[in-house]
């Protein structure tokens, strides 16, 4: 991709700020119980996701993790669509099979979030495989935490992704924290990206808060795929605002990491960037707004829409009719 | 001269790879053949991108093979034993069998996973196990067992254009049988029993290896004059209850044999669908044979001693039948 024009940058923005709100009105929902389960939230992480998933074409295929909602409203999924499924409503991506933790929108190539950690690495390595057989040009990108590096699938889909020369982005957003857990009690190895170098994969280690630190990094990472030189993984130091889960108090960081907030806000740091750039903030405050009745909007259709009906809720299992018949 | 097993279950993934391009074989040396020869030569006559080796990485494999599955493929994954299975269960339970289900039939996996279970003589205990009990329990799986090489060509063929996630577990013990292979012969649905040997008195309800001692069991019982069908399986999940309450209407006895343990086996399954489906038609409780609560052991004699085989199974059809000993 190019360098981005000021509407491109402005576009951007208001992509931070879908999230950022989509994510409050998760939080805000959950804690008022019309959300089923514990959502995850990536606000303070939507710089990685909007960085990244801007740059993909429809076709390239995505793969996330328990803390997926901001990836997939990058990668372009329908606002209302996203939010009913996180509702456990028919209007849902998945029609309230799935929820939080499983949002699949296949037709946008967001080919699914997974609950277990590291469990979608070797999915995406495989949708990966399938483009490079077919001989298509699509790319797979699977977004996952540091808290995944404690896993063996991690170090196996690795060596199985430089071994092939896959067209697999690795994005790990390092927030720290693996759950509760801080990276220096799960881990000896500070950063992710030194993981890449015994396998021979392409790394950086980079501020993952600061979009054009991370659009700049992807731009290179997904022009080096596409040129069929393997495999890539970017690690992105970020920062989770929120806690591990809605409702998380939090007791195990700190007042003054906490208090960091502001100065990592990447919409924040954005805006000082583009203002210094010679935009009036008083265009973004209004892209701020503007977002925000979109966000709003959407999310008053989601809950707007039909609940699932439970006489169907041995649908989906099995596909070939002679099997749904003896299912049970 | 009649193929084996192996040579036959070779000529179905053969043919699949050249009708479909969308089939690939995958796993742990298949290229140079497999562990016991399945797709031995398969990678020279249809090429390495087709039939590739991977690592020994069972957790990362299953999940390739389920993304490229989602993704346009239809893999079929060995897993060489399925004691190592275990290593891919994470993908298998909460990945391949409920992606259709929890994306609400957006997406789909068309893969076949072939595994090999059963004892053979000295394998010992973490290499035949017959552990098919685990994946029955699982919503969106589907396993498949065969018990003849022309049962395993046609049941093969099915299973890779099923569009399911489809467990294929083949037995060690069988792989040297023989028998031949009628052309053109309609292919096995996957879901539906067969009825291996038709019978009046008891229902034997066997898969794999087990439908041979079952048949070898229904031959001895006639010589007491006791007539045993035997039902054949072949799909554990979804089962076909169907054919099985249509046998036990006629017989009203039934029993299940599996080289598995008993606890928690498809035996148990079976039984408690008849017991609870079936109760009136019933003239006796519905008996189980299977492995004795205990690793398979190493040394041949204990094997042995573990190890169900048709004299149980003659043993609990007498039972049933209020026959002595």
């Amino acid at each position: 991709m190019t360098e981005p024009t000021l509407a491109d940058w402005q576009e951007m923005y208001a992509a931070l700020w879908r999230i950022r709100l989509f994510e409050g009105h998760v939080q805000r929902l959950a804690a008022a119980g019309e959300i089923p389960g514990f959502p995850h939230l990536s606000t303070g992480q939507e710089a990685v996701a909007v960085g990244v998933c801007t740059q993909l074409a429809r076709d390239d295929v995505l793969f996330t993790s328990h803390r997926g909602h901001g990836h997939v409203l990058a990668k372009g999924s329908d606002i209302e669509a996203t939010f009913a499924e996180i509702l456990g409503r028919q209007n849902g991506l998945c029609g309230g099979r799935g929820g939080s933790m499983h949002l699949v929108d296949a037709a946008n190539g967001v080919l699914g979030a997974t609950g277990v950690v590291a469990g979608n690495l070797a999915l995406a390595a495989g949708a990966a495989w399938a483009a490079q057989a077919q001989g298509r040009t699509n790319i797979s990108v699977v977004f996952f935490g540091d808290g995944a590096t404690g896993a063996g699938v991690f170090h196996e889909t690795l060596n199985l992704a430089a071994l092939w020369r896959l067209p697999l982005l690795f994005i790990c957003e390092n927030n720290g924290y693996a759950e509760f857990t801080s990276r220096e009690e799960h881990s000896n190895v500070k950063h992710v990206s030194s993981f890449a170098a015994p396998y021979g994969i392409a790394t950086q280690t980079i501020d993952g808060n600061d979009l054009p630190t991370v659009f700049a990094a992807a731009a290179l990472a997904i022009e080096s795929l596409r040129r069929g030189a393997g495999p890539y993984l970017l690690e992105c130091m970020t920062f989770r605002m929120a806690g591990h889960y809605v409702g998380d108090s939090q007791q195990y960081r700190s007042k003054e990491e906490l208090a960091e907030v502001l100065e990592k806000c990447p919409i924040e740091r954005l805006k000082r960037y583009l203002v210094e750039r010679g935009v009036n903030p008083e265009e973004l405050d209004a892209i701020g707004a503007r977002t925000k009745i979109e966000v709003h909007q959407a999310v008053e259709r989601a809950l707007a829409g039909p609940r699932p009906d439970p006489a169907t809720v041995l649908e989906f299992v099995y596909r070939a009719p002679a099997l749904a018949a003896i299912q049970g | 001269m009649q193929p084996t097993f192996i040579e036959i279950l070779r000529r179905a993934l053969d043919e699949e790879l050249a009708r479909d391009p969308a089939v690939h074989l995958l796993g742990e040396d298949v290229a140079a053949g497999g562990a016991f020869g399945v797709t031995r030569g398969l990678a020279q006559k249809h090429g390495s991108t087709r039939v590739r080796n991977t690592p020994i990485s069972e957790a990362a494999i299953t999940g390739l093979a389920t993304g490229a599955a989602l993704c346009g493929l239809k893999p079929v994954l060995e897993i060489m034993f399925i004691d190592f299975a275990t290593l891919s269960m994470d993908c298998l339970v909460n990945q391949t069998a409920k992606y259709r289900f929890m994306s609400g039939g957006q997406l789909r996996v068309p893969l076949v996973v072939r595994t090999q279970a059963g004892a053979a003589g000295g394998a010992a205990a973490q290499h035949s196990q017959s552990l098919e009990a685990w994946f029955i329990h699982v919503p969106g799986l589907v396993v498949v067992a065969p018990s003849t090489p022309a049962e395993a060509y046609g049941l093969m063929k099915s299973a890779i254009r099923l569009g399911e996630p489809v467990l294929f577990i083949e037995h060690k013990r069988l792989y040297t049988m023989k028998e031949e292979l009628a052309e053109g012969a309609e292919l096995p649905p996957i879901g539906r029993a067969r009825i291996a040997r038709a019978g009046t008195d008891v229902t034997v309800i066997a898969y794999s290896a087990m439908v041979h001692s079952a048949l070898a069991a229904a031959q001895t019982l006639q010589e007491d004059g006791v007539s045993a069908e035997v039902i054949d399986l072949r799909t554990l999940l979804p089962l076909d209850m169907p054919t099985i309450a249509a046998s036990v209407s006629k017989t009203h006895r039934a029993l299940v044999a599996h080289e598995a343990v008993r606890n928690g086996g498809v035996g148990a399954e079976i039984a408690a669908r008849i017991g609870a489906e079936l109760f009136d038609e019933l003239d006796a409780p519905v008996l189980r044979v299977g492995c004795g609560f205990a690793p398979i052991p190493f040394a041949p004699e204990l094997e042995r001693a573990l190890l169900p085989g048709s004299a149980d199974i003659v043993r609990a059809a007498r039972k049933i039948m209020g026959l002595a000993g």
